[in-house]
């Protein structure tokens, strides 16, 4: 099954509830205030909060009046540009290191979907042909570390833990001494949960990164803040006190595969310039895709009216 | 991110202050700001829209109290609305005639559930309950494995069969439960989209052969505008009978909660609080009215303070904070009516614009058995040290130490924390001068 197909059936329910709406709105016959203001319920119940909807809709209001837009269909294609401006930021291709193992570290606040995240990134790379080591680097949360190893066996990967309780910082520590003793060239860091207003727990992760850096000069090649699709206007404090302990260098959405609309990283990437790079579709280990912003806007859009009236 | 809504309110409402009566324009106004408020706390956009409605008709007409201005009432009314919606008091657990009273925690993935199962047990347990968890997620990989850990480290006893079908883990655990004589039971099931149909028919199964008395869904507070879609899904298929509101010691505003309640109708029993196990705590709607509205609770501090102070001292007091003349003497008297209002804490969080200061008060950390300790040192101070506290030298200290039946050190503390304090009621007196000086008489 095409990336595109599989992204499409993710991301069907939030079509039919939020971009369903929408083309709804766009068959509307005249662009007046009642049409904006539609629009900006929809978009803020897509999650985009207020201040991006605010934004959003002032910019559709400048475009149409420059460019003379009168039609809704002519605005919509508008609007699509808007978004895909907003969510565009070239490859959202993971960074991989040319000198020695390419480090993975993945964060998030408790419940976001951390530990399936690295599950199913690993069997990605493993299919690739790498050789992966994952780091349990949650210590914290009962019975994770046993988590992580189910994960690692499903995937073929190989695993470094300490004790429960143990300082994560020496998990990561140990983790890259062993990949590069064992030739691992991939390591995808585990981190507890943890709300991103807990300020020991921050800088715990802000000793993460210091070890990482000092055990391997140029890691982590990647921090990855994990976000749940059904989050909303919270999301933009947990990318940005995550990106202030750490600087992040993306997002993953996930649990797109439910009817939340996941708007939240239109937000985040509008006010810090984040960008989503790999999204979560479903349960199974194959359901991590990168994130396209054309697919994904394409799919949102692409609509056709039988669905639409369903 | 968003600045408190009441000071928002009060620039609305700046001019209105000579006006008996709110026009409304006005009111249009001021309710603008409370909508940007609740849509930015998460409420959903048909909620906010309702209650918008409802706040607004409420406004209009209504006559102002003498004693607050219009900007205040208004957030009074929308206090007071949202309080209701909420569901005006707090709902307790039901409890079933037959024992053991099943208790069925549903949910999204990463929600809580787990956590809290945990919580709710050692909840039960301390108010002398005997609770029973039942690990019934058998998809999630380790999911039973950390109930089975987290029963182990809080003394909570766990059933467990592996992983079968959930119903037949939840009828053992039903006839374990019997067996044991425990009178409530858990049932943790796994977590799962409100949309999977075969996953959501396994819990109606559960429901069907074991009728658990609550049906409670766990909500993360964090949760956004799809919040309505999972509840309403979930209420559906399972007619649930309440809620319970996770991860709420972070920065959320937990508008999640207010959609939940006014979509389903039920109520929101219990709050997690925090990674500890104790963090758990029963639901009350006006803090979370206070919380969503992203300001401190000033109303049933004024409430509580105007029953509970005498007027003619408080006034006194303020003169004295800030001419700074404020001695221990004075101190000692605040605590006695403080006392009467409630947890010094609690106060201070009631108090909106307090936030820049709360470093300071952590630094303080007044807690309630700190207060006898430092009731007891007062005390012990003579007259003249009460009010000249610079007079305290080493000797006088190690007889108010001995005297309160505490040490040199925590004399020494408290006159430090005194110093301290004097230097913050100043701060405040300048930055919050015009709180001080709107509530005359109120401010302890």
């Amino acid at each position: 099954m095409s990336i595109l197909n599989r992204l499409k059936i993710g991301l069907q329910k939030t079509r039919f509830n939020f971009m369903g709406k929408v083309e709804q709105l766009f068959y509307r016959d005249a662009i007046d205030e009642e049409f904006y203001e539609e629009l900006e319920e929809l978009l803020i119940s897509g999650d985009i909060g207020i201040k991006s909807t605010m934004e959003i809709c002032d910019q559709l209001r400048q475009g149409a009046r420059e460019k003379k837009i009168r039609e809704p269909q002519e605005l919509k294609e508008y609007l699509k540009k808007l978004l895909l401006e907003s969510l565009n930021t070239g490859s959202s291709a993971l960074a991989t290191s040319t000198d020695g193992p390419t480090v993975i570290l993945v964060l998030g606040v408790n419940g976001a979907g951390k530990t399936t995240t690295i599950g199913k990134l690993a069997h990605s790379y493993v299919q690739k042909g790498h050789k992966v080591l994952l780091a349990a680097g949650d210590t914290f949360r009962a019975a994770a570390i046993y988590q992580l190893e189910i994960w690692a066996a499903r995937a073929g990967a190989d695993l470094i833990k300490h004790q429960p309780g143990a300082d994560p910082s020496a998990v990561f520590y140990d983790a890259i001494n062993a990949a590069r003793a064992r030739g691992a060239d991939i390591v995808l860091g585990d981190t507890a949960g943890r709300l991103q207003t807990k300020v020991n727990l921050m800088e715990e992760l802000k000793k993460i990164h210091r070890v990482l850096q000092k055990s391997l000069p140029g890691a982590p090649h990647e921090v990855l803040l994990v976000i749940d699709a059904t989050t909303g206007q919270n999301g933009i404090s947990q990318a940005k006190l995550f990106h202030e302990a750490v600087p992040l260098t993306g997002l993953v959405l996930t649990k797109l595969d439910g009817t939340a609309k996941g708007g939240i990283i239109i937000a985040i990437k509008r006010e810090l310039g984040l960008p989503v790079k790999l999204i979560g579709v479903g349960e199974g280990i194959e359901d991590l895709q990168p994130f396209e912003p054309q697919s994904f806007i394409e799919a949102l859009f692409s609509l056709d009216k039988e669905q639409n009236t369903k | 991110m968003f600045p408190a809504l009441s000071e928002k309110l009060q620039s609305a409402l700046r001019n209105l202050r000579s006006k008996g009566k709110l026009t409304e324009k006005d009111v249009t106004a001021a309710l603008r700001e409370v909508r940007l408020a609740l849509l930015d706390a998460d409420v959903n956009y048909k909620v906010v829209k309702d209650f918008i409605n409802k706040v607004k008709e409420r406004s209009i007409g209504e006559e102002v109290m003498k004693s607050l201005t219009p900007g205040q009432q208004v957030v009074k009314i929308v206090n007071e609305e949202m309080t209701q919606l909420m569901g005006g008091f707090n709902d307790k657990l039901k409890i079933s005639s037959k024992l053991p009273t099943v208790v069925m925690l549903v949910g999204l993935q990463g929600s809580g559930k787990t956590t809290t199962a945990v919580k709710l047990a050692k909840y039960l347990q301390k108010n002398g309950h005997t609770p029973l968890i039942a690990a019934c997620d058998i998809y999630r990989p380790a999911a039973i494995k950390q109930l089975e850990v987290l029963g182990r480290e809080n003394e909570l006893p766990i059933f467990s069969m592996g992983e079968q079908e959930p119903v037949n883990i939840a009828k053992g655990a039903l006839k374990e439960a019997r067996k044991k004589g425990a009178d409530f039971l858990l049932l943790d099931t796994a977590g799962r989209l409100h949309v999977d149909e075969q996953l959501m028919e396994e819990l109606a199964n559960i429901k069907r052969h074991i009728q658990p008395t609550e049906i409670l869904l766990v909500v993360d507070a964090m949760t956004g505008q799809d919040a309505v879609n999972v509840a309403e899904s979930f209420h559906q298929q399972l007619t649930l009978t309440g809620v319970i509101l996770t991860k709420l010691d972070g920065d959320s505003r937990g508008g999640a909660a207010l959609s939940v309640k006014a979509v389903t109708g039920c109520p929101i029993k219990f709050v997690g609080l925090g990674e500890k196990v104790t963090a758990f705590e029963p639901f009350h709607p006006d803090r979370m009215a206070s919380r969503i509205l992203g300001m401190g609770d000033i109303l049933s501090l004024i409430e509580k303070a105007e029953a509970s102070l005498d007027k003619e001292k408080g006034r006194e007091l303020e003169k004295k904070l800030r001419n700074e003349q404020f001695t221990f003497e004075d101190f000692l008297d605040q605590l006695q009516q403080i006392k009467k209002i409630g947890p010094l804490e609690q106060i201070m969080e009631m108090l909106p614009g307090v936030g820049g200061v709360s470093k300071q008060l952590k630094k303080l950390s007044v807690d309630e058995k700190q207060l006898v300790h430092v009731e007891a040192i007062i005390n012990s101070m003579t007259k003249e040290e009460r009010l000249k506290p610079e007079i305290i030298n080493s000797s006088r200290r190690k007889r108010i130490a001995r005297g309160s039946g505490t040490s040199v050190q925590n004399v020494n503390q408290l006159l430090k924390q005194f110093g301290q304090m004097k230097k913050m009621f100043k701060q405040m007196s300048r930055n919050k001068g015009k709180f001080l000086r709107g509530r005359r008489g109120f401010f302890p």
